[in-house]
């Protein structure tokens, strides 16, 4: 053997040695380490990676028997949105739409959602979205969510009525940065809570918040408190998929129950999402685009093998375009992201993804 | 990319007991050993029979919990949610409002 076929972060083409690509593998698994201060992975766990991406068959899975839950955010926009959710422009309706991911794709839960997808600008329109579920309910089998994003930023000026404290923070307002960042955040809880409490009244499966702070702790203590709420007054499933692999300190000094939200980790950030009364947890670890696919994923599974070791909840991490080891780029090539998908399963040892 | 992962790692819906599964870690908070086992208890089968598609079509048909082809007379969406909820013993939310 030469050299080793694989890709970059950034989806093009590389060749590797067998030496670079252990190299890479060590060396991935390395920083998440020194980032992430969680363990490095075994010797045979650093095999297995080799072998994965050593093989030159284009497509890998699982063993049999070692097949994992699938939940999906971004709903069936994939399939009738267009370059904007990263979709196809099928001209499908959403209930015909999210029969085909169950009867075609054959996964195993899905969401419906807006093609604006978030909850702000779903709050309006929350009628035809819970008709959306309705539907959805009447004619499938398999668990539906409703889905859809915090996104902060939409209660910040000029989309929001709040000061923006990233226009404040650079004139050192750093106080009212902050009081902004709290008020957002109890409009964003407060938007939240009415959409899911509407996806609840109909009898939805479960409810998604999917990038949770994406704008960093304030987003993350408004989404949690969300959670708290809903569990303790809905029979809704809830999952939180994070948007990045650590909690930006935007604010800084905000806590949830005694812990500090910023620079949370997915093995710190698993125990407060359980603590608030979550079901399901979305890690996610961010791909460098500058380093290889081999390098990435070793340093995805080693951060969510940790968070899938101490979890009690299922940990489902997230392998989209740019996470979990996939290159980011918009069409994920298939070769190395079946390769990220199974050396989560087998390394990162989550329940789903 | 969504097929992608279902064919390298999904454990395949409703052409196998994926949305059973998915329903205990949903309902359950089960961890996914758990759940598989919980399943395969209540289904009378092995843990290796969970994601064989040529066990589960035939299995779901006869437990009329919904199959992936369409069958004229089977169960379908809530129709079969209700069979599934008394199988597992587990709530499933939209039948609240039958």
């Amino acid at each position: 053997m030469s050299t080793i076929r694989t890709r970059m972060g950034d989806g093009y083409v590389t060749e590797l040695t067998p030496e670079e690509l252990r190299a890479d593998l060590e060396a991935g698994c390395a920083d998440a380490v020194k980032r992430g201060k969680v363990p490095p992975l075994e010797e045979a766990e650093f095999d297995y990676l080799f072998d994965l991406f050593a093989y030159g068959g284009r497509i890998v899975g699982v063993e049999p028997g070692h097949e994992v839950i699938l939940t999906k955010d971004g709903s069936v926009n994939t399939l009738y949105s267009a370059q904007l959710s990263s979709g196809v422009g099928i001209g499908l309706s959403r209930e015909q739409a999210i029969r085909v991911f169950e009867r075609a794709f054959c996964f195993d839960t899905m969401e419906i959602g807006h093609p604006d997808y978030s909850y702000k600008p779903v709050k309006p329109i929350v009628a035809l979205e819970a008709v959306g579920v309705e539907q959805a309910l009447l004619t499938t089998i398999f668990p539906v969510f409703y889905g859809a994003m915090p996104n902060f930023g939409l209660y910040a000026q000029p989309d929001g009525p709040f000061p923006n404290p990233a226009d404040l923070l650079p004139r050192g307002q750093i106080a009212e940065a902050r009081e902004a960042q709290l008020l957002m955040a109890e409009a964003c809880k407060a938007d939240m809570l009415y959409v899911a409490g509407h996806m609840a009244a109909v009898g939805a499966d479960g409810i998604n918040f999917d990038t949770t702070a994406s704008a960093g702790d304030a987003e993350f203590l408004a989404v949690l408190e969300t959670v708290e709420e809903l569990a303790a007054t809905t029979d809704l499933a809830i999952e939180v998929g994070m948007a990045a692999e650590f909690v930006l300190g935007f604010h800084g000094e905000l806590e949830y129950k005694g812990t500090r939200l910023a620079g949370l980790w997915p093995h710190q950030q698993v125990k407060l999402v359980e603590q608030a009364g979550a079901h399901l947890f979305g890690p996610v670890v961010n791909t460098n685009s500058r380093k290889s696919t081999p390098w990435n994923v070793a340093r995805a599974v080693t951060i969510v093998k940790e968070c899938s070791r101490v979890a009690e909840i299922p940990v489902h991490a997230n392998v989209g375009m740019g996470v979990g080891g996939v290159p980011m780029f918009e069409v994920p090539p298939p070769d190395v992201l079946t390769r990220c998908s199974a050396a989560m399963v087998e390394i990162g040892r989550v329940d789903g993804l | 990319m969504s097929i992608g992962h279902a064919l390298a790692s999904g454990m395949g819906g409703i052409r196998t007991t994926g949305d059973l599964v998915a329903r205990m870690q949903l309902r359950k908070k089960m961890r996914l050993p758990q759940a598989k086992r919980y399943v395969a208890d209540k289904l009378k089968i092995g843990l290796d029979d969970l994601a064989d598609s040529t066990v589960m079509r035939t299995l779901r048909e006869e437990l009329d919990i919904g199959v992936i082809t369409a069958v004229p007379g089977a169960r379908k969406g809530i129709e079969a949610k209700r069979t599934i909820a008394d199988l597992l013993d587990v709530e499933v939310p939209c039948l609240k409002r039958l």
